[in-house]
């Protein structure tokens, strides 16, 4: 495709990605009147999976999610030099550069990913969830903020069952631990109806973005479910889950996604839209954000779609089913906790990636395994092995990191990415003879 | 025996990847299940209780070559999860009916999930140490855990769990506490009579036996190195913290006590030593609460255990303080991310205490020790001629 034709494709953004950019740029401004001391809003810091947003918004606090200032800081180039800043001061190598560039952000100013300042958190709500770094993480914080640290420790699912006592521990220390912790920090009773009220939008989003996602059935599909994915999911994963603004914003892109079916389009990517889809795949694992469109055009050149991915379900896994119930609501926050994808063991993550393979008639799937994340890396060469061997769909494996720029060797993930879309080319042929 | 025979002995079991002992100690309770355990922290007198041979697995040392186990793990994750399963693979876990894999890491929780699938005839059970430290919430969950295992135990064949064997069991573990405490103090006051690399082979020889018989060894040591014939050595009194799950070799711990340090204290075998002092047994208290119990109120600040609103690194200062150590050495496995992530946090403690320490990096297998001996002798001149590092 000449440069020309490519321009030509290169849609204007769609309404859902303006209102997408608003609702965060509105949000970074309440942060930053809080920083500045012109707002007095409580602040809390917590983690995307198991995020308790509903919980926080009823309260009229405001969330910041600095795995996603980190991811952010890797999107806008910064995140080398924050990683350089924590290694300096004594950070091993070794360790998540999440963690690493959060702390060098904070060693530089704290600015925020829309370029305002962040404003030093009230809690820390560390909300303990299928990530063991996520413990050392807020301590490092406290350390720093030297401010009141709460403790969810969701239990980690081994069978993919949800027992009775899992979810009685976890609705045990939201009753008695984190809600009073909460009330005392916002210095007012949690309002149960305002939560009820917020749980019930979130389930309304979430049916939506369920719809954004399943709209990958089609063919050609009308999503990138990786990396247009990670857009998708902005919104309920950070800090508008239970909001009017979230509600608004999945049914925009819901009915964005069905125009597109209607006219039979595929996604807008960095090159163009990309209609003619020769292969689907599935992804597993985290993207690199420092060389996030270079590595999708990696895809999108190919004319490889991603039909579904593993990491849009960090926050959350709704595939199944699970919609928060607003009139259960602690209960309903606990089931969420623990249903986070990386909260689930690891023949469980296989089934679920076996079943998206099946159910989005993928024709591949991609691991990208991070040096970052033991979460999400260790065990990915046997779900490589265990998919193959279960759905006979060849699977390839690259390996970068999240925000560490060093370990996104450029040309050879594009060679590997090269060999193996020429592979599943050359098995197409095969089949087709 | 003399102590050297003893140790000489202990390390010999301790480097047998065939797990001699346990296939001896299967042999002596035909029908008794083998449960291996992962580092770091699982209640062994629960299996005990229901008689089963707990068996702390430690990965293959520098005793394996890694064929299989690489291709299951990235160059980026530590070394003990391809060596157990370079073991296991192998065929020289077979002895083992079930194995825990208790929350430490997320390597460790991905490894049980990878055992289900590799080993699905085998019982395969993650144990979720809880992080919340109320009696009536943390204490409850973990109780339940135990009651869960020792249920899934039963099934796989090992005897029902009930109160009297569980309180015995606690009893004799208490037992093997005491004494490994008398080795440690020994070992502090006179580190030349019983220097850390003999302690360690001692304490992890405890991994592999039942706690009576584990007893026995301590107290035989023990009154072996009292009536050694050493003599005091003008060497720096170190404590040396890892959040060791992965274990060093050897080897590097006798370069660091050749470089001119003591080791007074370490947290290699945190499976004894996470508790500190004995699990306390209470009246008309399920034993099996006890045992949960402990954990909540008796267990030691370490990488793995959340830390509350205690102040990082006070532990350690205290520790160093109490002991009279001059120093502390870190030495975390590399790739480790409970040691390298809670290091920083600890270093910034000692250097506010003005607590001299120097940090290393280990992998199981490491061969090469002359980058630690330079390191730990200029370590040790430093502390020993200006008191600093
Ligand atoms: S280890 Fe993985 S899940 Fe945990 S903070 Fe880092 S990137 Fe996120
Ligand atoms: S060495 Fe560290 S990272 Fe590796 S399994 Fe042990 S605790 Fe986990």
């Amino acid at each position: 495709m000449s440069q020309n034709q490519q321009a030509h494709l290169r849609v204007a953004k769609e309404p859902s990605q303006e209102r997408q950019k608003r609702m965060i740029g509105d949000h970074f401004d309440r942060l930053a009147s809080v920083a500045d001391g012109t707002c007095d809003e409580k602040v809390v810091y917590t983690f995307v999976p198991g995020n308790l947003t509903e919980l926080i918004g009823a309260f009229g606090m405001l969330p910041v999610l600095p795995e996603i200032n980190a991811l952010q800081s890797g999107m806008r180039q910064q995140s080398a030099g924050y990683i350089a800043e924590a290694e300096k001061s004594g950070h091993s190598e070794d360790v998540c550069t999440y963690v690493k560039c959060d702390l060098g952000m904070l060693k530089s100013g704290n600015v925020g990913p829309t370029g305002t300042r962040l404003p030093r958190p009230d809690l820390l709500l560390l909300s303990y969830t299928g990530c063991f770094t996520f413990m050392k993480w807020f301590e490092l914080l406290r350390e720093e903020y030297k401010c009141p640290v709460v403790m969810l420790h969701v239990p980690y699912q081994p069978d993919g069952v949800v027992t009775p006592a899992m979810r009685k521990y976890i609705v045990d220390q939201l009753e008695t631990v984190v809600i009073p912790a909460m009330e005392r920090i916002a210095g007012k009773k949690l309002d149960r109806d305002a939560l009820s009220e917020r749980l019930a939008r979130s389930a309304q989003a979430e049916d939506d973005l369920v719809a954004v996602w399943e709209s990958a059935r089609h063919r050609p599909s009308p999503i990138d479910g990786y990396f247009g994915g990670v857009y998708y999911i902005g919104p309920i994963f950070s800090a508008f889950r239970g909001t009017e603004d979230a509600v608004a914003y999945y049914c925009e892109l819901r009915a964005e996604v069905e125009g597109r079916i209607a006219r039979g389009e595929g996604p807008t990517t960095p090159d163009g839209r990309l209609d003619d889809q020769r292969h689907r795949i599935v992804v597993e694992g985290p993207p690199n954000w420092t060389s996030f469109n270079e590595f999708w055009r990696m895809f999108s050149r190919e004319h490889a779609v991603v039909v579904s991915s593993t990491y849009t379900r960090v926050g959350g896994l709704y595939d199944h089913g699970f919609r928060h119930d607003p009139k259960n609501p602690i209960e309903t926050l606990a089931d969420y906790c623990l249903g986070c994808y990386t909260n689930l063991g690891l023949p469980t993550r296989i089934d679920y990636i076996e079943q998206t393979i099946r159910t989005y008639e993928a024709d591949g799937f991609l691991i990208n395994s991070v040096k970052s994340c033991n979460s999400f890396s260790a065990g990915q060469l046997l779900i490589l092995r265990e998919l193959e061997k279960r759905t006979g769909v060849p699977g390839g494996f690259i390996e970068s990191d999240l925000v560490d720029p060093r370990y996104f060797a450029k040309a050879n993930i594009d060679n590997r990415l090269q060999s193996y879309f020429q592979m599943l080319d050359a098995r197409r042929l095969r089949h087709a003879a | 025996m003399s102590a050297e025979s003893l140790v000489a002995e202990a390390r010999s079991q301790v480097d047998d990847v065939d797990l001699g002992p346990v296939h001896a100690w299967k042999r002596a309770n035909p029908g008794g299940l083998a449960v291996g355990t992962m580092p770091i922290y699982v209640p062994r007198p629960l299996i005990e209780a229901v008689g089963a041979l707990p068996v702390a697995i430690f990965g293959g040392g520098d005793q394996v070559d890694i064929i299989r186990g690489d291709s299951y793990f990235q160059s980026y994750i530590c070394h003990i999860p391809r060596s157990t399963l370079e073991l296991a693979l192998g065929g020289r876990l077979d002895c083992l009916d079930a194995m825990i894999f208790p929350s430490i890491c997320d390597v460790i929780r991905n490894l049980g999930g990878m055992w289900r699938l590799l080993f699905p005839e085998k019982l395969s059970v993650y144990l979720d140490l809880p992080q919340t430290f109320d009696l009536a919430v943390g204490g409850r969950f973990f109780a339940h855990e135990l009651h869960r295992i020792a249920s899934l135990l039963e099934a796989a064949g090992a005897r029902p769990l009930n109160d009297e064997a569980l309180v015995a069991a606690i009893r004799v573990e208490n037992v093997r506490r005491a004494a490994l405490e008398r080795v440690d103090a020994l070992r502090r006051a006179e580190p030349w009579r019983a220097p850390a690399s003999e302690v360690y082979l001692l304490a992890r020889l405890g991994g592999l036996l039942p706690a009576a018989e584990h007893t026995r060894w301590l107290e035989d040591y023990l009154t072996a190195a009292q009536g050694r014939a050493a003599r005091p050595v003008d060497n720096v009194r170190v404590v040396l913290v890892g959040a060791f799950c992965e274990q060093p070799p050897l080897g590097l711990l006798r370069t660091l006590e050749k470089a001119g340090c003591d080791i007074i204290e370490d947290d290699l075998q945190l499976g004894l030593r996470t508790i500190e002092g004995p699990i306390d047994l209470r009246e008309g208290e399920d034993p099996v609460f006890s045992l949960a119990r402990s954990w909540i109120e008796r267990g030691g600040a370490t990488a793995s255990r959340y830390i509350g609103d205690d102040e990082k690194g006070r532990a350690l200062v205290e520790r160093v303080r109490t002991l009279g150590a001059d120093g502390v050495v870190f030495a975390a496995a590399s790739f480790c991310d409970p040691a390298l992530l809670d290091q920083p946090m600890q270093e910034a403690a000692l250097a506010r205490a003005k607590i001299p320490y120097t940090t290393l990096k280990f992998a199981e297998n490491t061969g090469q020790f002359q980058v630690v001996r330079e390191q730990a002798g200029a370590f040790s001149d430093a502390v020993k001629l200006w008191g600093i590092a």
